[in-house]
């Protein structure tokens, strides 16, 4: 096990194309990251140069403190796991599970007890003499971890793991990986465009866009204190409504101009962090949750205002309300007990408490 | 759905006539309706010329007499055919094997080229086989002819002494095996080039993470995925190879000593040169119940590999 160092590393493609451009990252040795962005990122690339599969252009990996650029992936001590599972469709699951350690010269019965063992870990110990091809999709995902667990690598690399599975599969086998993670605790990097797989799995999530990071933080952190408004509207779903604004000043206490008239006082405590922005356009965030049905009265910082639902979708344990402000779709999570109704004006309160100010121009959260 | 609506006839028709329309209307006939055309053209280009060869290959010279297997009999007791049974089969074998070695070579060099120069070396490559092979084998054998060959003067000038290469018996073999190889490898550069693209390139990803070398990655990810198509083209090879009549014909004629012969040209030779078309047949008949069998085994294995894993 060991921890994975990424430093300036830039991948250019023929014709000047920069998928990844010059990132950063510290991983720490048993750490579960996950990086995640949009698709042309640069997160399956950077994962594919840490595994050995891409040259790195500039910068430098290194994996347990020993620079990898120029080691083949054979030699990195890693295990990967592919989202298309790459098993070896003419062996057997046992085989395909083995076939790392068969290349390695390990003894036979010290491969057959590492196999059985990560057969019982993924409870996959009765598949073990079929092929691939009679398995169903998870089960052959499971495999695929097994071939990877076996090796008892320094690194395990997911990339995309989950995206052929179907919803349901998806999420026990996102369970599956979390407790294998628990058990064996190697350090692994993983890959996903999928928000609700990287706040579920990860130690520590890394949001990439446009070949850079974005932003590297604890799930919850980065839910509550994003960086970044591309940050902000990826993270979470649905996403972060943005309303678009004018921040006044009026008589020592600053104030939003939103659309439709509606007017908020900015929080005290917040003054002194948005008073720069002061007579300019801003962008106001503030997610769902924080959008309901008025509660909570008497706490600081509600606003209650009127707003008109277009659309309205009942979840069951919430209700999401589509509101009309001016051109702008804004959604709201309301408790479903309350009463709302397509077309009829209602009042809906926001917590001030969890709003962002995002500068429009530079895209960064206040 | 046809049964359902048979059922729900009325009863007032004749019995007859009401079962000969249900014999139409049944899937089966129809679907044996639709198929006749092809099973009257293979019934017409293949199975009967083919239960003809048989029916011929075990008549007298003046076909008049049922001799059963006396054809075969005399055949194996002839030496010149015992020297045709050995020399197609070194002919076949040796040629198959060379052509399979030298297509894998040629495919895995394509493949690895980069898109752009790939189809330029593809087209050259296969004009061999796109050449018709009376002609090509012409051209050879101007290469080949004592006289003026050029493959010689070549030799000569790296002070090699010429190669009497059509007329000493085991040059004119290699010539003859060198000629079919030249004309048949294209053939599995293509079938494998298409195999070698087929396989995922994850697979050698997951190869080379696992700890595999290039030449494991051969071994264990590439030959495997591609067996089958392996299996078939040398299948076929062996069966085309072993029918290869043009090449002997225009190269050596089955000369020096009638040494190079194999099946079909021996088989003219005998059936429509000497006039002896029962025991022409026996000869091209006589390696239909090895490559037979050998197909059988082949095809069983393609089918349950293609079950198994695809």
């Amino acid at each position: 096990m060991a921890q994975v160092s990424i430093r300036k590393v830039v991948k250019a493609y023929e014709g000047g194309v920069q998928a990844v451009k010059g990132i950063d990252l510290e991983i720490a040795d048993h750490e579960f990251v996950v990086l995640v962005g949009p698709s042309g990122c640069g997160k399956s690339t950077t994962l594919r140069m840490i595994a050995g599969l891409e040259e790195i252009t500039s910068g430098e990996i290194a994996i347990g403190g020993m620079v990898v650029n120029d080691i083949p992936p054979r030699d990195r001590d890693i295990a990967m796991v592919f989202q298309n599972y790459a098993l070896y469709p003419h062996m057997s699951v046992y085989d395909n599970m083995a076939f790392g350690l068969t290349l390695r010269k390990f003894p036979k019965d010290e491969i057959k007890r590492r196999v059985e063992n990560a057969a019982r870990i993924l409870d996959i110990t009765p598949l073990l003499d079929r092929k691939p091809k009679a398995l169903s999709g998870g089960q052959r995902q499971r495999v695929a971890m097994g071939r990877a667990i076996v090796r008892d690598p320094k690194v395990f690399l997911f990339d995309e793991p989950l995206s052929n599975l179907d919803a349901k599969l998806r999420v026990q086998m996102r369970t599956e990986i979390k407790k294998v993670h628990q058990t064996v605790k190697t350090t692994t990097v993983y890959v996903t465009h999928d928000q609700v797989e990287a706040m579920t799995l990860a130690d520590r999530v890394v949001v990439m866009n446009h070949g850079v990071i974005e932003q590297v933080g604890p799930p919850q952190e980065l839910y509550h204190s994003p960086n970044t408004r591309f940050v902000a509207g990826f993270i979470g779903s649905p996403a972060m409504n943005f309303i678009p604004a004018r921040m006044e000043n009026g008589s020592g206490a600053l104030r939003l101009n939103l659309p439709n008239g509606i007017v908020l006082p900015v929080p005290a405590e917040r003054t002194a962090r948005y008073g720069a922005m002061a007579g300019k356009e801003v962008l106001f965030g503030i997610r769902p949750e924080h959008l309901t049905e008025p509660k909570n009265l008497d706490r600081q910082n509600i606003a209650v205002f009127e707003l008109t639902p277009e659309v309205i979708e009942p979840m069951g344990m919430e209700t999401l309300l589509h509101l009309w402000m001016q051109g702008h779709e804004v959604c709201s999570r309301i408790d479903p007990t309350t009463p709302a109704e397509p077309g009829r004006p209602m009042q809906v309160a926001a917590d001030l408490n969890h709003m962002h100010i995002i500068d429009p121009e530079s895209g960064r959260v206040l | 759905m046809a049964d359902g609506a048979t059922l729900a006839m009325p009863r007032a028709e004749a019995p007859g006539g009401a079962s000969l329309k249900r014999f139409a209307r049944r899937r089966s006939t129809i679907a044996f309706l639709m198929t006749l055309p092809l099973i009257a053209v293979i019934g017409g280009l293949v199975a009967w010329p083919a239960g003809y060869a048989i029916w011929l290959s075990m008549l007298n010279r003046r076909m008049t007499q049922f001799i059963g297997l006396g054809n075969f009999e005399i055949l194996l007791d002839s030496e010149t055919f015992r020297m045709v049974i050995f020399q197609s089969v070194f002919f076949a074998v040796t040629a198959v094997i060379l052509k399979a070695l030298i297509g894998f070579w040629l495919a895995h060099m394509l493949h690895h080229l980069p898109a752009k120069g790939q189809k330029k070396w593809r087209g050259m490559l296969l004009v061999p086989w796109v050449i018709p092979p009376a002609l090509s084998t012409l051209g050879w054998w101007w290469m080949f002819e004592p006289t003026y060959s050029s493959i010689n003067w070549v030799l000569a000038i790296f002070a090699v002494p010429a190669v009497p290469w059509l007329g000493e018996p085991w040059w004119a073999r290699i010539s003859v095996i060198i000629v079919n190889v030249w004309y048949g490898a294209p053939f599995f550069m293509i079938m494998y080039l298409a195999a070698l693209k087929s396989v995922p390139e994850q697979l050698y990803e997951a190869a080379a993470i696992d700890g595999a070398t290039g030449w494991q990655k051969l071994r264990y990810v590439t030959l495997p995925m591609m067996r089958n198509i392996i299996s078939i083209t040398v299948l076929f090879s062996l069966i085309v190879t072993f029918a290869n009549y043009d090449i002997v014909r225009v190269l050596t004629n089955g000369g020096p000593r009638d040494l190079t012969h194999v099946f079909a040209s021996y088989a003219f030779q005998v059936g429509v040169l000497a006039g002896n078309i029962p025991r022409g047949a026996a000869v091209s008949l006589f390696m239909f119940p090895i490559l037979a069998v050998i197909a059988f085994f082949v095809l069983r294995g393609v089918n349950r590999r293609t079950k198994e894993e695809l």
